[in-house]
């Protein structure tokens, strides 16, 4: 093959396109100029946004709404850093990501030059894997090979920090390189005979319980999981990530299990025999009290990352390999189970603890966003950002299919949700996606508003307005006597004056006799974004509740009466 | 000098040669709170490879992770603790002693004992190579301890897997 001459910058490029990768967001500067010049002639899409964190969250967004690696690209210093807090967001919930951030010339690298920093460096603990290119001959091999990482295996973010110089350099790139990964290896199948091992404690067991998380999304091991829980009648519960792994919506769901989970999926937890996770990583939002957890239940692990095994429990059985694969081949070792009773008793704990909310007061949080479920069908894309909003969210908008719920889960990331939808909506332009995002963690992000402007992205942005940092407001109201401390919300903007500021549609919904009209209006609301602004009560906190860092049999169902202890566990 | 030689344990990794891997390894132990006590870092049979070898001491369960967090790591081929296994491990210090001419002779005696070897001398000092495992150096430096050591620099442990068992 007769190979063109090419800078550095049009090998990037060439590779992104090559990839199937149709957008990239980011912002420029100085350090990337040669790479913005490249994408000139290149058939790639650049959405501009209005900061960094931003191009990363939109990046996440649109990985996770498509399961592909999405690219970002910015400059070098304060712009590849503001770039790493979503970083840490891809690489806590695993997100394929590929950072391209520019960087000062080779010859000034390490002198303080004019925006340089060493963000390879600091990219480290916080990314899948990490390049500075130091020869632009590798450049066709480090693009293969970042995406390769950050796509196979437990997926996350690659950083390539580029100098200006190799950028703009001229090469002759072969674009059919082999990668050079020595040591990077995938888990397929897992040993059958672990899977065998497996097969008869779920034979045995009298009350079994599967536990699905991000990994069985992202190795679309849900048909399985679906025929699993079905051919044994195995009720199954999911993580926060794990939501549309298995249909909330179906009868065997106990939907989301922890601190703010359901009543009857905790106590499922709790009575179990066994418990199999399935690419969940017993996250301590879902163990609680470690030395408590589960202590009588046989626990199956199955999981792609053999660093998650022992990590936190102790498994009897750890299954090494990919989700999908592994309960298919569990799949054809097992025979019908018995679980009438322990099915019957769940049903019983489901009518005995629904979730629920009281509708005297105010605007309810939780009745918005079971409107918004029920009006929506269920169908949407939802994000969310971080705090109680998204834990209502999760509790009442069910998700029942793959890739319907982009939550930053492990990172914990304020802001994160309405750049995520903006992503989700370039990812699935015919669908419906939906930002809930509380008045706090929206703020920290809303510049991004132009971004959906510009682009007229019909994103539905519903603000879970409480004029609070609602759930640290919740801690203190519970654990600390009610002593509030820098979570008040005095003079947050009018959301819906806002939107109009940026040529968008704003609603406002005040009562809730108003929500259905305008939850409407707000769907069909197609040119262009649009806010709805709820304004709900302004002191409601989240139930069911496990105190951090309790056992699951500590939850509290309802507001407490009494003053409660301080929680042992971290946050 | 005091070692916790319970708690201790011999990891050894082969890795790709590229760069950024030791930052990455040494990141992995310090989240974890681990101390590295030594490390050692040299190329491999093919340069594309490197050898290290590092001994750090604190809880097995806590090891457990490092290694499978070490294991996870791209450039990592393999990561290995080898503690209790059967290998063969060395070190070399050099320890520089104070020694006025009159007590060379009792120096060089245990020199000769310990099988080291004198690579330096002037009247005032003497240096000493030795090799061999931890506690060898340890006993080493302890006896010369009271003619006065001026220095000691060691290169720190290096281990290989006796027979045909991978290191």
């Amino acid at each position: 093959m007769a190979t063109k001459r090419r800078t550095g910058a049009e090998a990037m490029v060439d590779c992104i396109h090559a990839h199937g990768v149709e957008y990239i967001f980011g912002h420029p500067g100085g350090a990337a100029i040669p790479i913005f010049d490249a994408l000139v002639d290149s058939p790639l899409k650049f959405i501009l946004t209005r900061h960094e964190q931003g191009a990363t969250h939109m990046a996440d967004g649109m990985a996770r709404a498509s399961g592909k690696a999405a690219v970002v690209l910015v400059t070098s210093g304060p712009g590849a850093t503001n770039t790493l807090t979503g970083v840490m967001t891809a690489q806590m919930d695993s997100v394929p990501m590929v950072v391209i951030t520019g960087q000062t010339i080779t010859a000034n690298l390490g002198l303080d030059a004019f925006q340089e920093a060493d963000v390879a460096g600091m990219s480290y603990p916080i990314v899948k894997h990490s390049y500075l290119v130091k020869n632009v001959n590798d450049i066709p091999r480090i693009m293969k090979e970042a995406f390769y990482i950050a796509e196979s295996g437990r997926p996350g973010p690659v950083l390539i920090d580029v100098p200006k110089d190799i950028s703009g350099k001229e090469f002759e790139p072969d674009y059919n390189v082999e990668m050079d990964l020595p040591g990077y290896k995938i888990p397929t199948h897992g040993d059958v005979n672990e899977i065998a091992r497996a097969a008869e404690f779920l034979q045995k067991a009298k009350r079994p319980l599967l536990l699905v998380g991000h990994g069985a999304l992202i190795s679309d091991a849900g048909k399985a999981i679906r025929m699993l829980a079905e051919k044994m009648e195995i009720p199954v519960t999911n993580t926060l990530l794990g939501k549309g792994a298995f249909p909330e919506s179906h009868d065997l769901s106990l939907g989301m299990l922890g601190m703010h989970g359901t009543a009857y999926a905790n106590k499922a937890v709790v009575d179990c025999d066994l418990i199999m996770s399935i690419g969940s990583r017993w996250d301590d939002r879902i163990v609680g009290k470690l030395s408590e957890f589960c202590t009588n239940a046989i626990k199956i692990h199955v999981d792609i990352d053999m660093a998650e095994k022992n990590k936190m429990v102790r498994p009897d059985c750890f299954i090494e390999g990919d989700a999908k694969l592994v309960i298919e081949s569990l799949n054809t070792m097992l025979r019908k189970g018995d679980t009438k009773e322990w099915v019957a008793q769940i049903h019983k704990w489901k009518k005995q603890y629904p979730l629920q909310y009281k509708m005297h007061g105010g605007l309810k949080s939780q009745y918005v966003l079971d409107r918004m479920y029920h009006l929506s069908e269920g169908k949407a894309i939802v994000t969310t950002d971080v705090g109680q909003h998204q834990m209502w969210a999760a509790q009442f908008y069910k998700t029942d299919q793959r890739f319907h719920w982009i939550s930053s889960g492990g990172a914990g990331t304020m802001g994160f949700g309405m750049p995520a939808a903006i992503g989700a909506q370039f990812a699935k332009p015919g669908q419906l996606v939906i930002a809930v995002v509380g008045d706090g963690g929206f703020q920290m992000t809303l510049s991004e508003l132009a971004t959906a402007a510009i682009n007229k992205l019909p994103i539905k942005i519903l603000i879970i307005n409480n004029r609070y940092l609602g759930m640290v407001r919740q801690w203190q109201n519970l654990f600390y006597e009610d002593r509030l401390s820098g979570v008040d919300l005095v003079g947050n903007p009018d959301f819906v004056l806002l939107a109009e500021a940026y040529g968008m549609k704003g609603f406002r919904i005040k009562r809730n006799a108003d929500v259905d009209r305008i939850l409407q209006a707000a769907l069909e609301y197609n040119d262009g974004p649009c806010i709805i602004d709820a304004e709900v009560e302004k002191e409601d906190n989240v139930f069911p509740m496990i105190p951090a860092g309790a056992p699951l049999s500590d939850m509290i169902i309802e507001a407490p009466s009494k003053k409660m202890s301080k929680p042992t566990g971290s946050t | 000098m005091t070692r916790n030689i319970e708690n201790s344990h011999s990891i050894s990794l082969l890795v790709a040669n590229k760069p950024g891997v030791l930052i990455r390894l040494a990141l992995v132990f310090n989240r974890r709170g681990y101390n590295i006590d030594s490390l050692s870092v040299s190329s491999a049979h093919s340069e594309s490879f490197s050898r290290v070898n590092i001994t750090a001491s604190g809880d097995s369960k806590i090891l457990e992770q490092i290694i499978k967090q070490l294991n996870k790591l791209v450039d990592v081929i393999h990561a290995k603790d080898h503690t209790g296994e059967k290998v063969v491990e060395k070190e070399l210090a050099l320890i520089k002693v104070s020694c006025v001419s009159e007590r060379r002779t009792e120096v060089f005696q245990i020199v000769e004992h310990f099988k080291a070897q004198t690579v330096d001398l002037t009247d005032k000092t003497v240096m000493i190579q030795v090799t061999g495992d931890t506690e060898k150096l340890d006993a080493v430096e302890s006896v010369l301890d009271s003619y006065g050591i001026i220095e000691v620099v060691r290169t720190g442990k290096i281990i290989m897997a006796r027979g045909e068992a991978q290191t």
